[in-house]
Order: structure tokens, then C-alpha cells, then sequence
């Protein structure tokens, strides 16, 4: 057993949070700098002002995106490890002081239903906990923005639609939504698993590093057939009509019941915020 | 080249748009989203006066991060603008010129555009960081209580939009249906 003190994860969600809200990942970054050169008119123009955009929040170190999101976090803690405290507080201990230090937007209703409940500090998270081999604590840190979020959508399929029900479905989402999950858009897709499984896989699948496709040979064709057609969609750049409406589609199955085809689509902004540490 | 608009917009500034134009805004402009436009359709309900000049003006439907020092205001940029939808209809009748948001609308909204002479423009979402440095001044006018929600006049220089719904009733969005 190893022991894991809570402000080594505090500690390790404060930077994330940080780092997550003014620098982009670098694939996300070569992707916008990519889709520059395929796009004419306001599309292309949408993508020059992205680049230029995290150019100056990387610079001045400011939020790139006022949306400093809902932190979600998956925690993968190996069985050999024993928390000498409190997960969830040491996470959101990271996360206010992260939120108040680096003059990011508190965007949290303590009471959904309460507009005048801003808990002030961003918090709390919401945390994914998965138990996994060996002695070590691996956090993905992801904000996520709520223009995106209330774009996404969970749809229990009739199993007889298949494969290109899924596809038809995904591009029926991505189409509806249109500009305003501001894409291009990364696309988290489950299939199976029982309704709940399949929203929290597609989040998962968001987490994954951007265009790595799936390591099974099937669901990576699915992928890229998914982006062929949401990408023929031509909604483009913040709906204003081009060829790139999303930079990747990450795909994530799991088994399910004979009477049952859940589909989760989780829409993620171009600001695709992520960071991960390993503890 | 971006067309320059001075607020208050006039007709005369607003009629030549036309949808995937890009302008430049400056002068005066107020934020608010969701839980504002509550308030003030509160007040309009009651007869009583806003804590902002509709006239000629413009609305950004923007919740900026807060204000780090040395800066005019945090990272600004666009927030969805369908929530507004049931809002902007009433607000351009009352004299509004333009909302800044982004993504499309309900047809309601591009109908008022036409009815009233307005128009939707839309800035970059996610591009807070950039659209922040066009905003040379900034103060909370009404409901602070709400945080980044309150109300804030934003003095902005040359803030880049695109014409998103024009004053004939054109929109730039490519699934957008023609009016009737």
C-alpha cells in the first residue's frame, strides 16, 4: 500500500486547472492551425481569430474561453493505494483556489433552480472515480463549457437501426446544434452500456488525447465514418458554414442489454480543455 | 474590410448589412444572458424604467471571467444566444439595435430583425481572450448579486462580428430556412 496525502491531488488539480484554462493542448492547437488553411471566407477567419486567440491567452495567461466551465474529473486510483483523506474535498480544494488565483469564472449553481446560488468558488466537480491495477492516481482534469454540454444528448436507439443509425443519429445532433456548441467540435460518442453508462463513457471518451483513434480496428472505422459525415454536414467553424464542424470523433462501446442500443453524444467545444497527471 | 459601427446604430447604419458581412463595433454596450434579461423583463413587466439605454443600443450576450490586474475586463467572449430567444423580440421592438452572441436562432428573432430594423451579429466563441483586449472599459451597472451575470457597460473599440441575421431577413447559417 502506498499512501497519497490530499494536497498532492490538491496540488495536482490547482496546476491542471491552470494550465487547462489558458493553454490549449498541442493536437488541439495544430488541429485549429490545420483547419485555417482548408477554410475560406468567415470560416477561415473564424479559425485565424482561434489561433490568435490562444496565442494571447497562452502569452498573458488569461482564461482563453469566459466559459471557465464545470471541472470534471476522472480519477483513476490504483487498488494499491490508499487516500490519507478526502478525494472529493481535495479535489475542490484544487479547483477554488485554481478558480480564484487565476481570475477564472466561477460558473457553478449551488440550487440549479436558484440563479442568485453561485457557490462562488466553482465547485464542486463532478468526479468520475474508476479503480484501476497498481499504486498510482492518474487525474484528467477537463472544464467543460456549458455551451457544448447543453448541446449533448442521450438517446436510447431501437437496436435494429445499427451502425448507421448511430452515424445518422450523431449527424442529425451535430446538425441541430449547429453554431452553438462552437465548433469545431470534438465529438464523444458511447454506444451501449445502460442509459447512465453511456453519458459517462461519452464524457470519457472526450478524455482521450485529440484524434488517437480507438485501439479496436472496428470502432476506429466507425470513427472515421462518423467525422466524414458529421463533417459533410457543412456547418463548419461556428456554424457559419465550412468543412471543418469537428476536428475528431472518439468513440467508446461497451456491452449492453439484447433489447437496448444507448447512444451518448457528448459535444465538446473547440476549446478542448484537458490536462492529466499522473501521482 | 469590416464595416465600422458607431453606437447608437441607426437605420442608416444597420439597413446596408447584409448576412456574412463583418463589422467593427464601438462605443457602448451592455452585457447580459440569462438570469439579467429575467430582471429587466421584470421591471418591463412593471412599467418601470431599465438600468440600460435601449436606444440605438446593443446588448452582448457575454458573462466575462473576472478582471485580472492591468486589464479593462477578464476574457470576454459570446455565450449561446438561443436562451435569449424568447427576450430579443421584445427588446428590438423597444429600440434595441443589435445582439452579439453566438450560434443560430429561432425564427422569431430573425423575423423581429426584419420587422424592426435590427440585426444578430455573432462574435467568435471561445475567442474571450482576444475579444477581451477590443474592451478599453468596463463597470457593473445593475444586479451585482449575480456576478458574472450582472449587467456590465463595456466601453469596446472595434469589437469584430459577423452580420449573422440582416434587416431583410437573411441569415448566414447555412441550415437556416429563407423567411417567408
Amino acid at each position: 500500500m502506498r499512501d497519497v496525502e490530499p494536497m498532492a491531488i490538491s496540488s495536482a488539480v490547482y496546476r491542471m486547472a491552470l494550465e487547462s484554462s489558458f493553454n490549449l493542448p498541442e493536437r488541439v492547437l495544430d488541429a485549429l492551425r490545420r483547419a485555417v488553411d482548408v477554410e475560406v471566407g468567415p470560416a477561415r477567419a473564424v479559425m485565424e481569430t482561434l489561433v490568435e486567440n490562444a496565442r494571447i491567452a497562452a502569452d498573458r495567461r488569461i482564461a482563453l474561453c469566459q466559459d471557465c466551465g464545470l471541472v470534471v474529473v476522472f480519477a483513476e486510483i490504483g487498488r494499491e493505494c490508499h487516500l490519507a483523506g478526502d478525494l472529493y474535498a481535495a479535489i475542490n480544494d484544487g479547483i477554488a483556489r485554481a478558480y480564484a488565483d487565476g481570475y477564472l469564472r466561477k460558473s457553478v449553481l449551488g440550487d440549479p433552480l436558484r440563479r442568485d446560488s453561485n457557490t462562488g468558488h466553482n465547485t464542486p466537480a463532478v468526479v468520475h472515480v474508476r479503480i484501476t491495477e497498481g499504486d498510482a492516481i492518474t487525474l484528467h482534469v477537463a472544464p467543460k463549457g456549458g455551451g457544448s454540454e447543453n448541446m449533448s444528448a442521450v438517446d436510447m436507439l431501437v437496436p435494429a437501426v445499427g451502425r448507421q443509425g448511430v452515424i445518422d443519429r450523431v449527424v442529425k445532433q451535430v446538425t441541430f446544434a449547429g453554431g452553438k456548441p462552437c465548433p469545431p467540435l470534438v465529438v464523444g460518442v458511447a454506444i451501449g452500456g445502460t442509459m447512465d453508462q453511456a453519458a459517462v463513457l461519452s464524457k470519457w471518451a472526450l478524455m482521450r488525447e485529440l484524434g488517437d483513434p480507438s485501439p479496436d480496428p472496428e470502432t476506429a472505422e466507425l470513427e472515421r465514418d462518423i467525422l466524414r459525415a458529421v463533417n459533410a454536414t457543412g456547418v463548419g467553424p461556428m456554424g457559419l458554414g465550412g468543412k471543418t464542424t469537428a476536428l475528431a470523433v472518439h468513440v467508446e462501446k461497451y456491452p449492453c442489454h439484447i433489447a437496448s442500443l444507448p447512444l451518448a453524444i457528448n459535444l465538446q467545444c473547440h476549446a478542448a480543455r484537458h490536462a492529466m497527471a499522473t501521482i | 474590410m469590416a464595416t465600422q459601427l458607431h453606437v447608437p446604430l441607426d437605420k442608416d447604419q444597420l439597413s446596408p448589412l447584409r448576412a456574412g458581412d463583418s463589422v467593427e463595433i464601438s462605443g457602448v454596450v451592455y452585457t447580459a444572458r440569462d438570469a439579467a434579461h429575467g430582471k429587466l423583463f421584470e421591471l418591463l413587466d412593471a412599467g418601470e424604467p431599465l438600468p440600460i439605454d435601449l436606444a440605438g443600443g446593443v446588448i452582448y450576450y457575454c458573462g466575462p471571467a473576472p478582471t485580472p490586474p492591468g486589464s479593462a475586463l477578464g476574457s470576454a467572449g459570446p455565450t449561446t444566444s438561443y436562451r435569449m430567444d424568447s427576450f430579443a423580440p421584445r427588446l428590438y421592438e423597444l429600440g434595441l439595435g443589435a445582439t452579439i452572441g453566438k450560434g443560430d436562432r429561432g425564427i422569431g428573432v430573425r423575423e423581429a430583425c426584419r420587422q424592426f430594423c435590427c440585426v444578430y451579429l455573432v462574435a467568435v466563441g471561445g475567442a474571450g481572450a482576444l475579444l477581451s483586449e477590443r474592451v478599453v472599459a468596463a463597470e457593473v451597472v445593475a444586479y451585482p448579486e449575480l456576478g458574472p451575470e450582472a449587467i456590465r457597460r463595456l466601453e469596446v473599440e472595434r469589437l469584430p462580428a459577423i452580420v449573422a441575421y440582416d434587416t431583410v431577413g437573411n441569415s448566414v447559417f447555412p441550415h437556416d430556412d429563407p423567411l417567408q
